[in-house]
């Protein structure tokens, strides 16, 4: 949340992107999806898995901005893993568009493709997927050895990477002798050799405890800080959305749910599906005055702070002062917030209003 | 409960009352009891006129291939010789220390040390330089046909079904088709080495490369890899462990087939010292000299296994311990010119302790006479030739003191009727009916029961096992072995066989059980069985011929020493590598340390058990047929026979009945282990 992306270009999008596993591909041939409408779409994959289809993804559109991270959210089994690999073509989508920089990626041929991977993109696996007969440096410099660059070159770009990732002094280790968080680094370094403008990441840290997990994403978001790539990151957990999001997807069914910032989706949450995700988040701390400021106009002569303040923040002034604060936001437009104004905004996110009867 | 209407149970029910009938009626039946002999067919005749035709018509072919073949196998065999010893041992010595560490480089030290000063060097030599000529044919062989099977899902199913038939032909039967097509030569041991060598290779290749994770492939892919390098810098080299170890299999069957493919004689290796000397009766000799392929073997085995398990840990190669061999090399390249003794190891200086051994022998024989004897005559006369030729005839007044009158096998048919009507009253009915089978199986012996009875027991236990397609391939095996007129020596075969699988199972299965509990015994019987499985078959056998002569007891015992390996190692592995939380949690309930080994340990490892089996049955039948050469009467006997006459049509179909056998008594018990493993749960792979 800390870098600001610019929301000039979408560096990389989908459009109603469709994957079905198993010989079910008649199922779509003579559909347009760029034409059904989500009802319709909806409604098609349902019938596609009445028919006994397995349907992975179901008419995905987003965007990616230049040096945005997107966060991918969903239950197990909701098609995280499917989009991203469609996203890089691992997998083959079976119908819909895939825009990079404007090129649709499912028609490069092959050669192309490969050429794309060598410069272009990233990807760092859930299990790391390290080469396990090469030491962490040639692992590193693996990407580059397939381009044919030249031993030294690679090798002291290599160097660069590892020490970026702060894995210095472990070069000639194997992946079996470092612990899962030195080997995600690695996956990390790696994929950062070839300086990708796209980074995947699926699930990078799911399988590091949560200390190092919580070390792994500052480090993650420091390095964003430097290189502003454009990423899309998958994730189960939350929190880690919401400290490194700068907009996120939840997705259900292989279907995006709600799309938009980590607040959004706190405070608007579409359904109760959405809910769940967030229902564990504390929210005081996540929340903006800016989020939670009525539309009205503050009195005047009130105390003045700036939108990006953080509510824990205010609360206890807000506690002994009634009539509030005034919050001043993006071109200095004022609003109105008050201890009732946070508790609006807090029932908003709560489906459930039974707990008080009249 | 399962109720007597069960299809089991009638399908039972009917084989034993055909069996129990046609021992009961069995005078006087004809057709039903012996095999009438119009009805086989000649094939032997038409099968050496076919072979002949085609030596005739694509003879120069091979011969040509031959001719090729003799290059690299005299340039190796020129090359190894032209060194001296003391160059070669050094080099040998720290490959060895490089892949094992200090200990195996000294245990490999001392064993080229006993090949030279015994004076076995040039007889290793010659061995080694065809094993050298095969290992890289078949590897190349091996790894090319893997990655087509890998590559092609039609190709894998076409390779598997050829590999199983491959692999359970028996070695002997090899040789005989090469032979022929090859002409005499040292060709035919490279060329049957490499197509026994090879199978393990495409196996390993195949599991190797499958087993590389998605997410090694993709990352490779996401590296921007070519479908080329996708392969050759991504998955074969993840899969380098598992395609090492299928060179160490390979090495092992490349050198186990060479010392067998010396028996066609006319070389100066080590194999022929061995064979040669058993057949002259010089054990002394022959003892010695199997030592030496026994510690080539291990050799062999411990270098390939030890470059294979640390392919992917961070031993870096120093390019200083290279040079210090090299220089090493060198200094014993320049030594042997200054010690004579060094390049060639004089004639004066062997060690040969052959004749004090055979004197040894000779004592030990006249001294010990009566208690080997004793030890013979009892396993024949209470165990062998019961099974082999029935109580109706094993008993006598000569081995057990009395006759089988008439009364007496009333008196036996009326008792086993008495245990099953019993059984049956308390309800068990299918024991009944076991014990019904077994007695008359029992009385006549397995020679001596009809081929329509044994034909009966087979095929419903196949149907048992496998359900109506299997019963339909081991009823047409068992047509083959009918129709050819190979019956007999088959039955024999079974019956040696059985007996040896019965003793080592129930044996090999205790040990292990106990060597599960006991750590001590584990460490003890580990390295045994180790050795045992990298030994050349013809060396077991050894020791065995020295004490017990020719004969069927000497073969029972080297099939059961050998067979015991399988059973051993499968038992104790399944019983220590039960999933954890079972155990604690039968732990926790307060199970004693037997209820835990009887209540829950046995029953969940029966699978793991059940493969044991299936494996020890394996090992037997290779045995089996290698103890052909102490006198059986068996098919091992008649593919034998068939390489000594160069008789294509007698080895050939002696070598499928062999294979035929193999087979059904591979699917049946697999198919019985599946049974077994969908009723616990379990999965489990054939990984040992
Ligand atoms: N190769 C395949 N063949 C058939 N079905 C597949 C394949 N790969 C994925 N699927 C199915 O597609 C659906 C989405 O899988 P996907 O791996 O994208 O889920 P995910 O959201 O990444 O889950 P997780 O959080 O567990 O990683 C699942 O129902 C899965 O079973
Ligand atoms: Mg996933």
């Amino acid at each position: 949340m800390t870098s600001s992306p610019s929301r000039s270009a979408p560096k990389l999008s989908c459009r109603h992107v469709w994957k079905l596993y198993g010989n079910v591909d008649e199922h779509l041939k003579a559909v347009d999806v760029a034409a059904l409408d989500t009802g319709r779409a909806k409604s098609l994959a349902q019938d596609i898995r009445d028919r006994g289809g397995l349907v992975a993804s179901t008419d995905v559109s987003f965007d990616v901005m230049l040096g945005e991270i997107f966060v991918i959210m969903g239950l197990s089994g909701s098609g995280k893993s499917t989009i991203v690999r469609c996203l890089s073509r691992l997998v083959e989508p079976t119908a819909g568009q895939i825009l990079l920089d404007g090129e649709d990626l499912l028609k490069s041929t092959p050669k192309e493709l490969i050429d794309i991977r060598r410069h272009k993109m990233g990807m760092v696996f859930q299990s790391f997927g390290l080469m396990p007969h090469l030491n962490v440096l040639e692992n590193v410099a693996f990407p580059l050895k397939l381009q044919g660059m030249d031993s030294k070159e690679r090798l002291s770009r290599a160097e660069r990477v590892i020490a970026l990732v702060g894995l210095e002094g472990r070069e000639s280790s194997f992946p079996s002798q470092l612990s899962g968080g030195q080997q995600q680094r690695v996956g990390i370094a790696r994929s950062l050799a070839v300086e990708p403008e796209v980074w995947f990441l699926d699930e990078p840290f799911s399988a590091l405890d949560p200390l190092i997990r919580r070390q792994m994403q500052d480090e993650f978001l420091r390095l964003q800080q430097d290189l502003h790539k454009s990423i899309v990151f998958i994730t189960h957990d939350f929190l880690e959305a919401l400290r490194i999001a700068d907009r996120m997807a939840i997705m259900k069914d292989g279907a995006i749910v709600q799309i938009g910032r980590p607040v959004d989706l706190i405070l608007n949450p579409v359904n109760d599906y959405v809910r769940e995700f967030t229902n564990d988040v504390p929210w005081e701390l996540i929340l903006t005055a800016g989020d939670v400021a009525a539309n009205t106009t503050p009195p005047p002569c009130i105390k003045e702070v700036p939108a990006s303040t953080n509510v824990a923040d205010l609360l206890p002034y807000l506690a002994s002062h009634e009539s509030g604060v005034a919050v001043r936001g993006e071109g200095n437009t004022l609003s109105h917030m008050t201890s009732q104004s946070f508790v609006a905004a807090l029932a908003s996110g709560i489906s459930d209003a039974s707990a008080v009867k009249d | 409960m399962k109720t007597i209407s069960d299809r089991p149970f009638l399908v039972w029910a009917s084989v034993t009352a055909l069996v129990a009938g046609l021992v009961v009626f069995s005078k006087g039946l004809g057709p039903p009891v012996t095999f009438p002999e119009t009805l086989v067919v000649p094939v032997t005749d038409p099968m050496n006129a076919a072979m002949r035709w085609f030596v005739d018509a694509f003879g120069w072919l091979f011969k040509a291939v031959a001719w090729l073949f003799d290059w690299p196998i005299l340039f190796a065999k020129a090359l190894l010789h032209s060194l001296p010893w003391a160059a070669w041992f050094v080099l040998t010595v720290y490959v060895a220390f490089r892949s094992g560490g200090p200990g195996l480089a000294v245990f490999t030290a001392l064993s080229l040390l006993y090949m030279v000063t015994f004076g076995f060097w040039t007889q290793s030599i010659n061995s080694f330089a065809l094993v050298v000529v095969s290992i890289p044919l078949a590897v190349a062989l091996g790894f090319a046909v893997g990655t087509w099977g890998f590559k092609s899902d039609r190709a894998y199913r076409v390779i598997m079904p050829v590999l199983d038939l491959m692999q359970t032909v028996p070695a002997f039967a090899y040789l005989l088709p090469i032979l022929l097509l090859f002409g005499f030569g040292t060709t035919v041991g490279l060329v049957a080495s490499i197509l026994f060598a090879f199978p393990p290779m495409v196996r390993n290749t195949i599991v190797g490369l499958r087993c590389v994770s998605d997410e090694v492939i993709e990352s490779g892919l996401m590296s921007g890899a070519t479908p080329a390098q996708l392969f050759w810098s991504v998955r074969v080299p993840t899969a380098q462990r598992q395609i090492l170890l299928g060179v160490n299999q390979t090495t092992m069957a490349s050198l186990s087939m060479v010392i067998i493919a010396s028996i066609i004689g006319g070389t100066n290796d080590i194999g022929w010292e061995v064979l040669s000397t058993i057949r002259k009766a010089q054990f002394g000799e022959s003892l010695l000299a199997g030592i030496v392929i026994a510690l080539m073997a291990m050799i062999l085995d411990r270098i390939t296994w030890g470059f294979a398990v640390r392919s992917n840990a961070a031993v870096e190669p120093s390019a200083s311990g290279w040079k210090i061999c090299a220089a090493s090399f060198a200094a014993a390249f320049i030594l042997a010119y200054l010690f004579p003794a060094l390049r060639e190891w004089p004639e004066a200086w062997i060690i040969d302790p052959a004749p004090s051994m055979n004197a040894a022998l000779e004592w030990l024989f006249v001294e010990f006479r009566a208690t080997l004897e004793a030890i013979k005559t009892a396993a024949l006369f209470y165990i062998m030739l019961p099974i082999k030729i029935g109580l109706s005839q094993a008993v006598s007044p000569f081995t057990w003191g009395f006759a089988v009158t008439p009364v007496i096998a009333t008196a036996y048919a009326l008792v086993a009727a008495a245990i099953a009507i019993f059984l049956i009253v308390r309800g068990k009915h299918q024991k009944a009916l076991g014990i019904i089978l077994f007695c008359s199986v029992l009385y006549v012996g397995l020679t001596g029961l009809s081929w329509l009875a044994l034909c009966a027991i087979i095929v419903a236990l196949a149907w048992q096992a496998g359900g109506k397609n299997l019963a339909l391939w081991v009823g047409a095996g068992l047509a083959f072995l009918l129709l050819t007129g190979i019956w007999e020596p088959a039955v024999v075969s079974l019956y040696l066989c059985g007996v040896g699988v019965l003793l080592a199972f129930s044996l090999g299965s205790a040990i292990g059980v106990w060597a599960s509990e006991n750590n001590t015994l584990s460490r003890i019987v580990r390295p045994i069985i180790d050795t045992l499985q990298t030994m050349p078959l013809f060396v077991i056998l050894i020791p065995f011929v020295m004490v017990f002569k020719i004969g069927e007891f000497t073969a029972l015992l080297a099939i059961v020493v050998y067979a015991i390996v399988p059973a051993i190692r499968y038992t104790e592995h399944g019983l220590r590598n039960l999933p954890r939380d079972v155990i604690e949690a039968a732990i926790a309930i307060g199970t004693t340390r037997r209820q835990l080994l009887w209540q829950v340990k046995l029953p969940l490892a029966v699978p793991s058990i059940m493969l044991g089996l299936n494996q020890t049955i394996m090992f037997g039948i290779s045995m089996l047929v290698i103890t052909a050469l102490v006198g059986t009467d068996d098919l091992g006997q008649q593919i034998y026979i068939g390489l000594g006459d160069g008789d294509f049509g007698v080895g050939m179909t002696a070598g499928i009945g062999m294979a035929i056998i193999a087979m059904t008594a591979d699917r049946i018990t697999q198919g019985f282990n599946r049974q077994i493993q969908s009723r616990l749960g379990t999965k489990l792979d054939n990984a040992l």
